[in-house]
Protein backbone atom coordinates (compact mmCIF):
# COMPACT_ATOMS: atom_id res chain seq x y z
CA UNK A 1 0.00 0.00 0.00
CA UNK A 2 0.85 3.92 -0.60
CA UNK A 3 1.53 5.20 2.81
CA UNK A 4 1.59 9.33 2.88
CA UNK A 5 2.27 11.78 5.34
CA UNK A 6 1.75 15.30 5.44
CA UNK A 7 3.05 18.27 7.52
CA UNK A 8 5.21 17.64 10.61
CA UNK A 9 5.23 13.64 10.36
CA UNK A 10 6.79 14.58 6.70
CA UNK A 11 9.55 16.34 7.71
CA UNK A 12 10.09 14.16 10.71
CA UNK A 13 9.45 10.73 8.75
CA UNK A 14 11.73 12.58 5.70
CA UNK A 15 9.61 11.76 3.08
CA UNK A 16 5.76 12.42 1.63
CA UNK A 17 4.80 8.99 0.16
CA UNK A 18 6.17 5.85 0.04
CA UNK A 19 5.46 2.42 -0.87
CA UNK A 20 5.06 -0.48 2.19
CA UNK A 21 4.93 -4.08 2.14
CA UNK A 22 2.60 -5.37 5.16
CA UNK A 23 0.79 -7.65 7.33
CA UNK A 24 -0.64 -5.72 9.61
CA UNK A 25 -4.17 -6.42 10.24
CA UNK A 26 -5.27 -2.51 11.54
CA UNK A 27 -3.47 0.85 11.63
CA UNK A 28 -2.09 0.47 15.08
CA UNK A 29 -0.05 -2.60 13.75
CA UNK A 30 1.26 -0.74 10.76
CA UNK A 31 2.41 2.03 13.04
CA UNK A 32 4.47 -0.35 15.06
CA UNK A 33 6.04 -1.71 12.02
CA UNK A 34 6.54 2.13 11.22
CA UNK A 35 8.46 2.39 14.61
CA UNK A 36 10.54 -0.50 14.76
CA UNK A 37 12.18 0.51 11.60
CA UNK A 38 14.32 3.49 12.23
CA UNK A 39 14.27 6.12 14.60
CA UNK A 40 12.72 9.03 12.93
CA UNK A 41 9.46 6.53 12.80
CA UNK A 42 9.93 6.05 16.25
CA UNK A 43 10.02 9.96 16.69
CA UNK A 44 7.38 10.81 14.38
CA UNK A 45 4.91 7.95 16.15
CA UNK A 46 6.08 8.20 19.58
CA UNK A 47 2.45 10.14 21.28
CA UNK A 48 0.00 8.88 18.50
CA UNK A 49 -2.73 11.26 20.32
CA UNK A 50 -0.71 13.97 18.79
CA UNK A 51 -1.48 12.56 14.92
CA UNK A 52 -4.74 11.59 12.89
CA UNK A 53 -5.15 8.54 10.22
CA UNK A 54 -6.96 9.01 7.11
CA UNK A 55 -7.81 5.39 4.92
CA UNK A 56 -8.26 5.88 1.08
CA UNK A 57 -8.80 9.27 1.84
CA UNK A 58 -11.13 9.17 4.75
CA UNK A 59 -10.57 10.01 8.84
CA UNK A 60 -10.46 6.96 10.59
CA UNK A 61 -9.00 5.74 13.73
CA UNK A 62 -6.03 3.82 15.01
CA UNK A 63 -7.86 0.57 15.59
CA UNK A 64 -9.14 0.32 12.28
CA UNK A 65 -8.61 -2.80 9.94
CA UNK A 66 -6.31 -2.41 6.92
CA UNK A 67 -8.28 -4.85 5.04
CA UNK A 68 -8.54 -3.97 0.97
CA UNK A 69 -6.78 -0.06 2.01
CA UNK A 70 -4.68 0.90 -1.25
CA UNK A 71 -3.75 4.51 1.02
CA UNK A 72 -2.65 5.03 4.30
CA UNK A 73 -2.28 8.75 5.57
CA UNK A 74 -1.01 9.80 8.71
CA UNK A 75 -0.63 13.71 9.93
CA UNK A 76 -1.28 15.85 12.49
CA UNK A 77 -4.42 17.21 13.19
CA UNK A 78 -5.67 19.44 10.82
CA UNK A 79 -5.48 23.56 11.16
CA UNK A 80 -7.72 24.45 7.93
CA UNK A 81 -9.95 27.91 7.95
CA UNK B 1 -22.86 24.25 -4.45
CA UNK B 2 -19.58 24.90 -5.33
CA UNK B 3 -16.35 23.42 -3.99
CA UNK B 4 -13.23 24.68 -4.67
CA UNK B 5 -9.54 24.35 -3.92
CA UNK B 6 -6.84 26.17 -5.44
CA UNK B 7 -3.23 27.78 -4.83
CA UNK B 8 -4.25 31.56 -6.67
CA UNK B 9 -5.90 33.96 -5.04
CA UNK B 10 -9.67 34.44 -5.25
CA UNK B 11 -11.63 37.85 -5.73
CA UNK B 12 -13.70 37.88 -2.88
CA UNK B 13 -16.05 40.33 -4.06
CA UNK B 14 -16.70 38.91 -7.79
CA UNK B 15 -17.59 35.61 -5.61
CA UNK B 16 -19.70 36.89 -2.81
CA UNK B 17 -21.76 39.15 -6.20
CA UNK B 18 -21.82 36.34 -8.03
CA UNK B 19 -23.22 34.02 -5.57
CA UNK B 20 -25.64 36.82 -4.35
CA UNK B 21 -27.29 37.23 -7.90
CA UNK B 22 -27.53 33.55 -8.37
CA UNK B 23 -29.20 32.87 -4.82
CA UNK B 24 -32.52 33.85 -6.04
CA UNK B 25 -34.60 31.69 -4.05
CA UNK B 26 -33.20 32.50 -1.26
CA UNK B 27 -34.32 36.11 1.25
CA UNK B 28 -30.39 35.65 2.89
CA UNK B 29 -26.96 35.46 1.75
CA UNK B 30 -24.14 35.09 4.38
CA UNK B 31 -20.25 35.33 3.72
CA UNK B 32 -17.39 34.61 5.67
CA UNK B 33 -13.39 35.69 4.24
CA UNK B 34 -10.25 34.26 6.35
CA UNK B 35 -7.19 36.47 5.97
CA UNK B 36 -3.83 35.47 6.95
CA UNK B 37 -3.14 37.22 10.26
CA UNK B 38 0.25 38.54 11.58
CA UNK B 39 1.74 36.40 13.68
CA UNK B 40 2.32 37.93 17.35
CA UNK B 41 5.13 40.37 17.46
CA UNK B 42 5.44 40.42 13.57
CA UNK B 43 7.92 38.23 12.90
CA UNK B 44 5.92 35.82 10.43
CA UNK B 45 6.98 36.67 7.00
CA UNK B 46 4.65 33.72 5.60
CA UNK B 47 2.31 31.49 5.55
CA UNK B 48 2.64 28.06 4.07
CA UNK B 49 -0.15 25.85 3.78
CA UNK B 50 -0.11 22.16 3.22
CA UNK B 51 -3.18 19.98 2.19
CA UNK B 52 -3.81 16.44 1.04
CA UNK B 53 -4.71 16.70 -2.80
CA UNK B 54 -6.47 13.88 -3.65
CA UNK B 55 -8.46 14.25 -0.01
CA UNK B 56 -9.28 17.97 -0.23
CA UNK B 57 -11.69 18.42 -2.90
CA UNK B 58 -13.86 15.40 -1.17
CA UNK B 59 -13.36 16.47 2.52
CA UNK B 60 -14.58 19.74 1.21
CA UNK B 61 -17.60 18.75 -0.50
CA UNK B 62 -19.01 16.46 2.08
CA UNK B 63 -18.63 19.38 4.99
CA UNK B 64 -20.75 21.38 2.23
CA UNK B 65 -23.04 19.15 1.01
CA UNK B 66 -23.45 17.94 4.97
CA UNK B 67 -24.48 21.54 5.74
CA UNK B 68 -26.67 22.45 2.57
CA UNK B 69 -28.56 19.18 3.63
CA UNK B 70 -29.06 20.22 7.49
CA UNK B 71 -30.17 23.51 6.76
CA UNK B 72 -31.63 23.46 3.84
CA UNK B 73 -29.77 25.78 2.07
CA UNK B 74 -30.51 27.00 -1.54
CA UNK B 75 -26.87 27.26 -2.12
CA UNK B 76 -22.80 27.19 -0.73
CA UNK B 77 -19.89 28.22 -1.69
CA UNK B 78 -16.29 27.02 -0.55
CA UNK B 79 -12.99 28.38 -1.46
CA UNK B 80 -9.56 27.44 0.12
CA UNK B 81 -6.52 28.16 -1.17
CA UNK B 82 -2.96 26.53 -0.53
CA UNK B 83 0.91 27.16 -1.01
CA UNK B 84 2.27 30.41 0.14
CA UNK B 85 0.74 32.91 1.75
CA UNK B 86 1.43 36.64 2.72
CA UNK B 87 -0.02 38.73 5.62
CA UNK B 88 -3.37 39.97 4.69
CA UNK B 89 -3.92 37.66 1.72
CA UNK B 90 -7.01 35.45 1.73
CA UNK B 91 -7.04 31.95 2.66
CA UNK B 92 -10.52 30.85 2.20
CA UNK B 93 -13.97 32.05 1.98
CA UNK B 94 -17.18 30.62 2.45
CA UNK B 95 -21.25 31.67 1.14
CA UNK B 96 -24.27 30.70 1.98
CA UNK B 97 -27.51 31.40 0.86
CA UNK B 98 -30.86 30.53 2.79
CA UNK B 99 -34.74 31.08 2.64
CA UNK B 100 -33.71 32.41 5.85
CA UNK B 101 -30.72 34.48 8.17
CA UNK B 102 -30.29 32.20 11.20
CA UNK B 103 -30.39 29.16 8.90
CA UNK B 104 -28.21 30.75 6.42
CA UNK B 105 -25.71 32.53 9.76
CA UNK B 106 -25.79 28.92 11.35
CA UNK B 107 -24.36 27.21 8.33
CA UNK B 108 -21.38 29.32 7.55
CA UNK B 109 -20.65 29.10 11.15
CA UNK B 110 -20.87 25.16 10.65
CA UNK B 111 -18.63 25.05 7.49
CA UNK B 112 -15.44 27.21 9.04
CA UNK B 113 -15.87 25.10 12.32
CA UNK B 114 -15.76 21.95 10.41
CA UNK B 115 -13.09 23.55 7.90
CA UNK B 116 -10.83 24.15 10.73
CA UNK B 117 -10.47 20.73 11.82
CA UNK B 118 -11.71 18.24 9.31
CA UNK B 119 -10.13 19.35 5.93
CA UNK B 120 -6.52 18.24 5.47
CA UNK B 121 -5.11 21.76 5.60
CA UNK B 122 -2.09 21.93 7.82
CA UNK B 123 -0.58 25.91 8.42
CA UNK B 124 2.80 26.36 8.60
CA UNK B 125 4.53 30.15 9.86
CA UNK B 126 7.22 31.37 7.93
CA UNK B 127 9.53 33.52 10.11
CA UNK B 128 11.78 36.66 8.84
CA UNK B 129 14.55 35.05 10.71
CA UNK B 130 14.29 31.89 8.86
CA UNK B 131 12.71 30.14 11.33
CA UNK B 132 9.06 27.96 10.49
CA UNK B 133 6.94 26.65 13.09
CA UNK B 134 3.71 24.46 12.43
CA UNK B 135 0.52 25.86 13.84
CA UNK B 136 -0.80 23.60 16.32
CA UNK B 137 -4.57 22.76 16.41
CA UNK B 138 -6.40 23.69 19.17
CA UNK B 139 -8.30 22.16 21.48
CA UNK B 140 -10.81 25.17 21.57
CA UNK B 141 -11.26 24.21 17.58
CA UNK B 142 -12.13 20.72 18.24
CA UNK B 143 -14.25 21.36 20.93
CA UNK B 144 -16.65 23.68 18.74
CA UNK B 145 -17.38 20.69 16.57
CA UNK B 146 -19.43 19.41 19.69
CA UNK B 147 -22.10 22.13 19.50
CA UNK B 148 -23.19 21.13 16.09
Amino acid sequence: MDVLYFAWVRERIGLPKERVETSAVTVAELVEELKAREERYAAAFSDLSALRVALDQELAEFDAPLAGVREVAFFPPMTGG
Amino acid sequence: MRVVVQEAPFEFGAEAERFASGASGAGAVVTFTGVVREADGGDMAMMEIEHYPGMTQKALEKIASDAMARWDLTDALVIHRYGRLLPGDQIMMVATASRHRVAAFEAAEYLMDYLKSRAPFWKKEILRDGGADWVAAKEADEDALTRW
